[in-house]
């Protein structure tokens, strides 16, 4: 099988005045069709930056980034980015929400609109169309937003830190539903975190990230969504423990 | 409310009585002010040639409306005031706008907005007088002058304190400048509008009396000036009395358009 997304030597800094600062050097690294990556490492050590390249915000200093073998030069519609928090606007409704992305793509069609309207109802979210946002949980905000990505249907999705926000019960819910959800579209994802359980449960495979410059330290295969188990019940599992471990001493050894 | 405990039903009472009460002072305040003057007037404790007395300053207003000039001279200032605030903020929102779409001319431009809202605008009359004549443009010009720049600054504040990952998303999905402004920043901005809105009526209200003042045929600045000039001093404080009920109702006004916008969204 092909990879769906390739990084090549891919480095990046940043220009201060006090200077250059190497965000990210050398990442190499090759993402299959439905791969679910997830991505850890010691806060500034570019995560997020490497989020804002594949996205097409950034444009890397060196090397190249690769969509379906096409260079990334600018944003596109084939890649979905979900921010650390909803960001719904609180002065749109929320199936006005759900349709800012294809708006701004000028996609707000009338068949456009009731298929984001049936995934409102598919993601049980019937009836809150006409709510604004302040009017709804944290994990229903979630969910708008998820469905605010989808709707683009893009092939790739980025999540940066996308549950930071929710309280420990909320994000161990929401976070297990989206993971769902991504899985059934067949939805390749890549996810940044600081939070070892989470990336181990929903991943195929795990990126340990060095301390500024990042670049890739080691890379766990994670066998326990082999079969399809939730998230949740992958928490359960006796080999998650052994993969936590291996991962919280890899982050806190320095080199 | 109905099945809410004693306790609660009293503190409720409680505080409706406050506000009562709260009301019932300010009233007060307000007839014994204008009580203690006539009296003062009539005891010849102060001069009633010089501070007038709120039953002359009454029959003033009333000859005013016996002549059919009051309407004239309140629809001037209000129709002044409000066509002032109304393209003073037009034209400091387009303003805001081009310093948001360029960081690098809204650097450039920096210090002269800092100058033009330390320089006392009112300076600028005499000019306004002299490029477009004594009457309604002066006025109305001296009325943005005054508000104008508050409003960019206010404007311009407020669309740098959007949060910018709100604008990080829509650049995610590929948005344009355009579709940023009119997607983000514009509806963000809508309480900053309201909030700037009701600085500047105040400000338009002083520019329209002032330009009044240098050089008009009607309004109340007129009404003021002339009234001092031939020493009237109950037309004076009649126009004063008249301001102060215009400037009471603008800032009304807008409170209700807040009311309407905020209970909208």
């Amino acid at each position: 099988m092909r990879a769906i997304l390739e990084l090549e030597n891919v480095s990046l800094s940043y220009h201060t005045l006090e200077g250059e600062i190497l965000a990210l050097q050398d990442i190499n690294l090759q993402v299959m069709p439905e791969e679910f990556i997830s991505i850890v490492g010691p806060s500034g050590c570019g995560k997020s930056t490497l989020l804002s390249l594949i996205a097409g915000l950034l444009k890397p200093s060196k090397g190249t980034i690769r969509l379906d073998g096409v260079p990334i030069t600018g944003t596109t519609q084939q890649v979905g980015y979900m921010l650390q928090q909803d960001y719904l606007f609180e002065w749109r409704t929320i199936l006005d929400n759900a349709l800012l992305g294809l708006e701004v793509l000028r996609k707000r069609t009338p068949e456009n609109i009731e298929k984001v309207k049936q995934m409102l109802v598919d993601y049980g979210l019937g009836g809150f169309e006409k709510y604004y946002p302040q009017q709804l949980s944290g994990g229903m905000r979630q969910r708008v937003a998820l469905i605010r990505t989808l709707a683009m249907e893009p092939k790739v999705f980025l999540l940066d830190e996308p549950f930071s926000a929710l309280d420990y019960q909320n994000r161990l819910a929401v976070g297990a539903e989206v993971v769902k959800i991504l899985r059934e579209q067949k939805k390749t994802v890549i996810m940044v975190t600081h939070d070892i359980p989470e990336a181990i449960s929903m991943a195929n495979r795990v990126l340990v990230f060095t301390k500024r410059p990042g670049r890739i330290k080691s890379e766990h295969i994670v066998t326990l969504n082999a079969n399809g188990c939730n998230p949740l019940a992958c928490r359960e599992s006796p080999e998650f423990s052994r993969y936590y471990t291996k991962i919280w001493k890899e982050l806190n050894s320095d080199e | 409310m109905n099945n809410s405990s004693p306790e609660h039903q009293a503190y409720l009472r409680g505080l409706k009585r406050q506000a009562r009460l709260k009301r019932l002072l300010q009233v007060i305040i307000l007839i014994g002010l204008f009580a203690l003057w006539e009296i003062a007037a009539v005891n010849k404790w102060i001069n009633p040639f010089i501070f007038s007395q709120p039953t002359k300053a009454w029959e003033a207003t009333v000859r005013l409306a016996q002549r059919g000039e009051l309407w004239v001279h309140l629809g001037y200032t209000v129709g002044e005031t409000v066509a002032g605030f109304t393209l003073g903020t037009l034209i400091g929102i387009v303003f805001a706008i081009m310093l948001w779409w360029s960081d690098f001319m809204s650097k450039v431009l920096d210090p002269y907005i800092v100058v033009l809202n330390s320089i006392p605008k009112v300076a600028l009359g005499p000019l306004f007088i002299v490029w477009l004549g004594t009457g309604l443009k002066a006025v109305i010009a001296m009325a943005i002058a005054v508000s104008v720049i508050v409003t960019i600054m206010m404007m311009h504040n407020g669309f740098k304190e959007i949060d910018p990952n709100k604008i990080k998303l829509l650049r995610t999905f590929g948005a344009s400048k355009t579709q940023t402004l009119l997607k983000v920043i514009i509806p963000a901005s809508v309480p900053t509008m309201i909030a700037a809105l009701k600085v500047s009526v105040g400000l338009s209200l002083v520019g329209t009396i002032v330009g009044e003042f240098l050089g008009s045929k009607a309004g109340l600045g007129y009404l003021i000036i002339y009234g001092g000039q031939i020493f009237n001093m109950s037309l004076v404080m009649a126009a004063v009395i008249l301001l102060s009920l215009v400037s009471v109702v603008l800032y009304y006004l807008v409170s209700v358009l807040e009311e309407r916008i905020i209970h909208h969204q």
